[in-house]
């Protein structure tokens, strides 16, 4: 060949590097398939299992609606939900302006935030819910402050985001005038994170609902708790109405949420 | 000279925005009296939680042979529910966008990732362990569930962004339909397919260390046990090798996006 010129999408480096990821990926899962404790048969009888669940679930016991108090547990997973958002709103707040490096010019100070940030969202809700169970005692108020220290991370890692997104002009402007740091942040950084604040309140809020209906597993209040009585009763047209009530809220959340949205926007 | 009453304040208060905080205002106050939240069950609480803190420090990594074990249990449910779960998906995916596919293969695809996505991972943890009885398999089976719902979605909206010139081009060719796909459409939504998979791969990581709460594998059950058995210094250092595991699992993923993105 005269022409040794070749064309090379990526260095040798970058290919080793990707065939590196490929490679340790595979193995990966080779490893796990290899040791994960499976019993196969159990995988076969699933199909069987499976149809003998959903038959002992109809028909759905919607009597027990009232009978069980289930309406009451699905007020309180809505309460649970929306007073846990205010409350991670509250907390988050302080935490994202420590968090957002153009407010808190303090390196140490943002990582110290940004840890908190992390923290919140590493724990899973109901890892949450056991916490505080364990603190409170079982009940709405253990789920409330779940689901609120839940939501930290996310409020605030948005939140945090959207501050260092802000337009410098108005900030400027204000303490040029001589205003005091209260004023800054309430006439100069909320108009302009004002929107996503509430974007994210909105958003947060429909999440929470879906977690709330599933912390009172492990005693935490809510409609769980029902789900939690029923399933250890054996009570299979009950779970089946349980499920259905808490596929109506999701539900009915996201279609709220997304009306709200639309109208705000 | 202007009087204050003919200056006008810059920042308008808004009327429908103080009503707004009002009602809020009392919803606070009307939930706090629903859910039955006093003052001295917080403080009592306070108490409480500082005992807990005292029981659970120091932690106790004495059971660490049991700690590990679960821990590579955990890493091994989110791995195959990753693997398979992308997998999956991404037919799944492909088949649900509308600017490659006809409507009567969107619609099935659409409702696929709709149920998938439409429950919490927690009762389908709960509907798998009655269905294939408890341990990871159960974790699998749920967290693949899981996958399909995220990773479809986003990889048929990724596939509805993308240019269709190159498709058109191969097509006019008369490219064979495996051959766009390859050649066309996938190396657009590559880079974006690789962050979402190391994006779910963290997602699944997260969830399989709760699904084990309702017994479905992994060392959610570990930790609920230690819960109930007040076991709290064991309790707190689960929670320390949890959180240990989720920031590297977070830190590779960066270095893995850094090596696709370059």
């Amino acid at each position: 060949m005269t022409n040794n010129m070749t064309w090379e999408r990526f260095t040798p480096r970058q290919r080793l590097a990707r065939f590196a990821v490929y490679l340790g990926a595979v193995s990966l899962l080779v490893f796990s398939l290899s040791t994960v404790e499976i019993i196969p048969e159990f995988l076969y009888d699933a199909p069987y299992q499976l149809h003998d669940l959903f038959t002992r679930m109809w028909p759905i016991d919607f009597a027990s609606y009232t009978q069980e108090n289930i309406h009451q547990a699905l007020i309180e997973t809505l309460n649970i939900a929306s007073l846990g958002t205010v409350l991670a709103l509250f907390l988050a707040v302080p935490v994202a302006l420590l968090s957002a490096n153009n407010i808190t010019r303090s390196p140490i100070l943002n990582w110290f935030g940004k840890f908190i940030l992390v923290s919140s969202r590493t724990v899973n809700s109901l890892v949450w819910a056991i916490l505080f169970v364990a603190i409170f005692g079982p009940g709405a108020l253990a789920g409330t402050f779940a689901i609120g220290f839940r939501s930290i991370g996310f409020c605030g890692k948005l939140l945090a985001e959207a501050l260092e997104e802000v337009d410098h002009g108005p900030i400027e402007a204000l303490r040029a005038a001589g205003a005091p740091t209260v004023s800054i942040l309430l006439k100069g950084y909320w108009p302009q994170v004002a929107p996503a604040f509430w974007g994210l309140a909105l958003f947060r809020w429909d999440i929470n609902v879906r977690e709330s209906s599933v912390i009172g597993l492990v005693g935490a209040g809510g409609i769980g708790v029902a789900l939690d009585t029923a399933l250890n009763l054996f009570r299979w047209q009950q779970v089946a109405l349980i499920l259905l009530c808490i596929f109506t809220i999701v539900i009915v959340a996201e279609v709220v949420v997304t009306k709200i949205r639309q109208s705000i926007i | 000279m202007t009087t204050d009453a003919q200056r006008k304040s810059p920042f308008k208060a808004s009327i429908i925005a103080r009503l707004g905080w009002i009602i809020l205002a009392c919803y606070v106050f009307y939930a706090l009296n629903a859910l039955d939240f006093t003052w001295v069950r917080f403080i009592e609480g306070l108490g409480n939680g500082a005992k807990f803190l005292g029981e659970m420090i120091p932690p106790n990594f004495e059971r660490w042979n049991l700690l590990v074990e679960n821990l590579i249990e955990t890493i091994e449910i989110a791995v195959i529910a990753s693997a398979f779960g992308i997998g999956f998906s991404l037919p799944i995916g492909m088949c649900a966008a509308r600017n490659l596919m006809p409507d009567w293969v969107t619609w099935p695809a659409r409702t696929i990732i709709a149920v998938c996505r439409s429950f919490h991972p927690v009762i389908f943890a709960i509907l798998f362990v009655k269905a294939v009885g408890f341990g990871p398999l159960a974790g699998i089976l749920t967290l693949i569930f899981l996958s399909i719902g995220f990773i479809g979605k986003l990889f048929a909206e990724a596939i509805e962004e993308i240019s269709l010139k190159p498709v058109e081009a191969m097509k006019a060719a008369g490219a064979p339909f495996m051959s766009v796909l390859v050649f066309a459409v996938l190396p657009q939504v590559f880079n974006r397919f690789i962050g979402f998979a190391t994006y779910q791969f963290d997602a699944n990581l997260r969830n399989s260390t709760m699904v084990g709460i309702v017994g479905a594998g992994g060392i959610g059950g570990t930790l609920f046990a230690a819960f109930q058995r007040f076991d709290y210094d064991f309790l707190a250092a689960i929670l320390i090798s949890i959180i240990a595991l989720i920031m590297l699992s977070e830190l590779l993923s960066v270095k893995i996006k850094a090596i696709f993105n370059d």
